[in-house]
């Protein structure tokens, strides 16, 4: 990416040639992956400048994710949020039910092209695992996903559809045996399967290469929104609006609109029970500088730098990291972040269901509750975009149980 | 001190030098300086201390296991300087084994000061390869410490030397593809990555010895390894017999056969 300062955007394109974003991303991991991260950003680099590859891409995410995505107008949730104009960017419309596929198809794609027969992957609400099973039986790929067992727990469903398409779900028992356990052991696998196996790693995170390849990937969310936003507005949005855990879906939304000095890119974190009581998984709010899973970004860490887990009713949020781009976009100004609570997140979704009809996942959410922050700030003259990032089919336990719609004795 | 001092003893005794890894705070903060001081007294070389971590990306089930109760008995990076002080006092070279987060998170400076007043010799980074390594090599040349990184069979010729460059003490060449954790045996592209790796040593005139680690549990693989690598790092299988033990009693006896058995395997080579 190479932007015009002038415009609000940076003077050099992150990242450099070894992955740095300014101080942040990089590569560390052992020996033994070195080889293999290597050759995967040569691979890529090629790729996308392959024609067949694009085009091959292209065809996917147009005529089996379903792409573009709808942008859809929300006047009754906006009149919750100060009236201001609230455009929902629809990766929930997506096969497979949310902006991971998007992702999946071009590593997926890549694997076979590396003349890897096998990708695993890790999951938190497991809507990454059931995406990258997904390519992986429309591709032919064999396929493991590591989920922890506290999220194979609270996304059962999940892990069914992953069973369905033919994955072996492994849930981590290890840890906190959520997303972060996940990943531990996803690497551990790859570092002794590497020579037949791709890791699909499903966020803007890990060693370099994956946060730029993830984040290219995804990047097709902003650049279709910024141009439907246009034509329907005739304007850019004042905001764009996005949750963040690892952070693949807001860079995703964001990337388009670095260049658009007007336009401010606002991500939320998951802040569970609240970042002052410690239980909460708002990395860049509560975290600090240092390195996990490969790269160097806001993590939480006590004082000996050991991690502190993550805490968040959101499966797909609920990790202690934070893919290294969002750490400089936030050093550098361009973006801002801000927590939501459990409770927020939980209000946001129960409106968007009855004013709008559309059931959001529980990630998502967290956007939407940022939606009707941001909007009472700017008013009624105020545009955002926001990116729902998935459906919430998924959360339904979750949501049954939070909102007590279970009767008694149908529950758990 | 450097650890090179221990593989050259063992070199002038025609053998293998012998090195013992255990986590600090494992079994407990005082069974752990028992345990690695047991280890020295049957025959180790040099003792690795693990420093615990929460995320141990490269371990297998038994260091995982270990290092989790580690944790969980609240072990602190002050009482991994301290045990390494304690292990150092018995002479062998004491290095420390960790994952990159919590040296950056102490300050790269402030670790090596403190672990060269703790009388370390260096430290082994399993996840830090040279290109991130800056101010680690920095401060540790300032403090006079060893900087032991790793070799792996997918490493080219040229991240070889690039590796071998900037190590101190030894080149730590991993043995396998993999996690750590006892195997049933050595792989077979073990022997041809040290190979490779004295091949670029050689080329710069350097005699760093190369050990060779993961995967080695007993003393017949001791003896394989000792014929062709300059050292024996065994882990694991020494976290496996403490955790196996039923008492602390028993779990020092059998970290004793077991060190004994690999110092007699690092004599039978050849």
């Amino acid at each position: 990416m190479t932007t015009d300062p002038a415009r609000g955007g940076p003077a050099v394109p992150v990242p450099d040639v070894t992955g740095h974003f300014g101080l942040y991303g990089g590569r560390f991991a052992p020996e033994a992956l070195m080889a293999a991260l290597d050759e995967l950003t040569h691979e890529f680099e090629t790729a996308r400048k392959d024609p067949e590859f694009t085009a091959e891409l292209a065809d996917l995410l147009k005529n089996y994710a379903g792409r573009p995505s709808l942008l859809t107008e929300a006047p009754r949730f906006a009149e919750h949020a100060g009236g201001a104009r609230i455009l929902l960017k629809r990766e929930d419309l997506n096969h497979t039910g949310s902006h991971k596929i998007n992702n999946v198809l071009g590593q997926a794609l890549l694997a076979k092209r590396m003349g890897k027969r096998r990708v695993i992957a890790e999951t938190g609400a497991g809507q990454h695992g059931v995406a990258t099973a997904t390519a992986a039986a429309l591709l032919g790929l064999e396929c493991t996903i590591f989920m922890g067992e506290v999220d194979t727990e609270r996304q059962a469903l999940n892990v069914a559809r992953m069973r369905m398409l033919g994955a072996e779900v492994v849930p981590v028992k290890a840890g906190s045996r959520t997303l972060k356990d996940a990943c531990n052991e996803a690497f551990r696998d790859w570092v002794a399967t590497v020579d037949h196996t791709h890791y699909c790693v499903g966020s803007t995170m890990g060693p370099h290469p994956f946060p730029m390849m993830v984040r290219e990937l995804q990047r097709i969310i902003g650049v279709e929104a910024r141009e439907q936003v246009l034509e329907l507005t005739g304007r850019l949005p004042d905001a764009v609006v996005a949750c963040v855990g690892g952070g693949s879906n807001s860079i995703g939304a964001f990337h388009a609109f670095i260049p658009d000095a007007s336009v401010r890119l606002c991500g939320f974190e998951a802040a569970g029970d609240g970042v002052e009581t410690g239980r909460h998984a708002a990395t860049i709010t509560g975290g600090s500088v240092g390195v996990i899973h490969g790269m160097r970004t806001y993590l939480l860490q006590d004082d000996d730098g050991q991690t502190i887990e993550s805490h968040s009713i959101s499966a797909g949020l609920d990790y202690p990291g934070v893919g290294p781009e969002h750490s400089w976009l936030y050093d550098t100004g361009r973006a801002e972040y801000r927590p939501i609570t459990d409770a927020e997140a939980m209000e946001a979704f129960a409106l968007l269901c009855r004013t709008e009809g559309i059931i959001p996942a529980i990630e998502s959410a967290h956007a939407l509750a940022g939606a009707i922050k941001l909007g009472k700030e700017l008013g009624p003259d105020g545009t955002l975009l926001v990116c729902l990032s998935g459906r919430g089919d998924k959360d339904m336990h979750t949501a049954a149980e939070y909102f007590g719609l279970m009767p008694e004795g149908e529950g758990r | 001190m450097s650890v090179q001092d221990a593989y050259d003893k063992a070199a002038a005794e025609g053998r293998a030098a012998l090195v013992g890894y255990l986590p600090a705070g494992f079994p407990s903060y005082e069974g752990a300086i028992a345990a690695a001081t047991a280890m020295v007294e049957a025959g180790c070389d040099a003792i690795e201390i693990g420093l615990p971590y929460t995320d141990p990306m490269m371990d297998g089930p038994t260091i995982q296991d270990a290092v989790h109760q580690a944790l969980l008995g609240g072990i602190r990076v002050a009482d991994v300087f301290r045990t390494v002080e304690a292990v150092a006092a018995t002479g062998v070279p004491t290095l420390v084994m960790t994952y990159y987060n919590p040296v950056d998170h102490y300050g790269v400076d402030a670790f090596a000061r403190d672990l060269k007043s703790a009388g370390g010799a260096g430290l082994i980074t399993p996840d830090l390869t040279p290109e991130e390594a800056g101010p680690w090599l920095e401060a540790a040349d300032a403090h006079d410490l060893d900087k032991v990184f790793l070799v792996a069979l997918s490493s080219t010729d040229e991240r070889i030397e690039k590796i071998t460059e900037v190590c101190r003490g030894f080149v730590y060449a991993a043995s396998l593809m993999g996690v750590t954790g006892a195997r049933t045996a050595i792989d077979t592209g073990a022997p041809r990555l040290v190979e490779r790796t004295r091949t670029v040593l050689a080329k710069s005139g350097s005699a760093l010895p190369v050990g060779l680690g993961l995967g080695v549990g007993n003393g017949v693989q001791a003896a394989e390894v000792a014929r062709f690598a300059d050292g024996v790092i065994v882990g694991s299988a020494f976290i496996r017999r403490l955790l196996d033990a039923p008492d602390e009693r028993a779990g020092l006896a059998g970290v004793r056969d077991l060190t004994a058995e690999l110092a007699e395997g690092v004599r039978k080579r050849g």
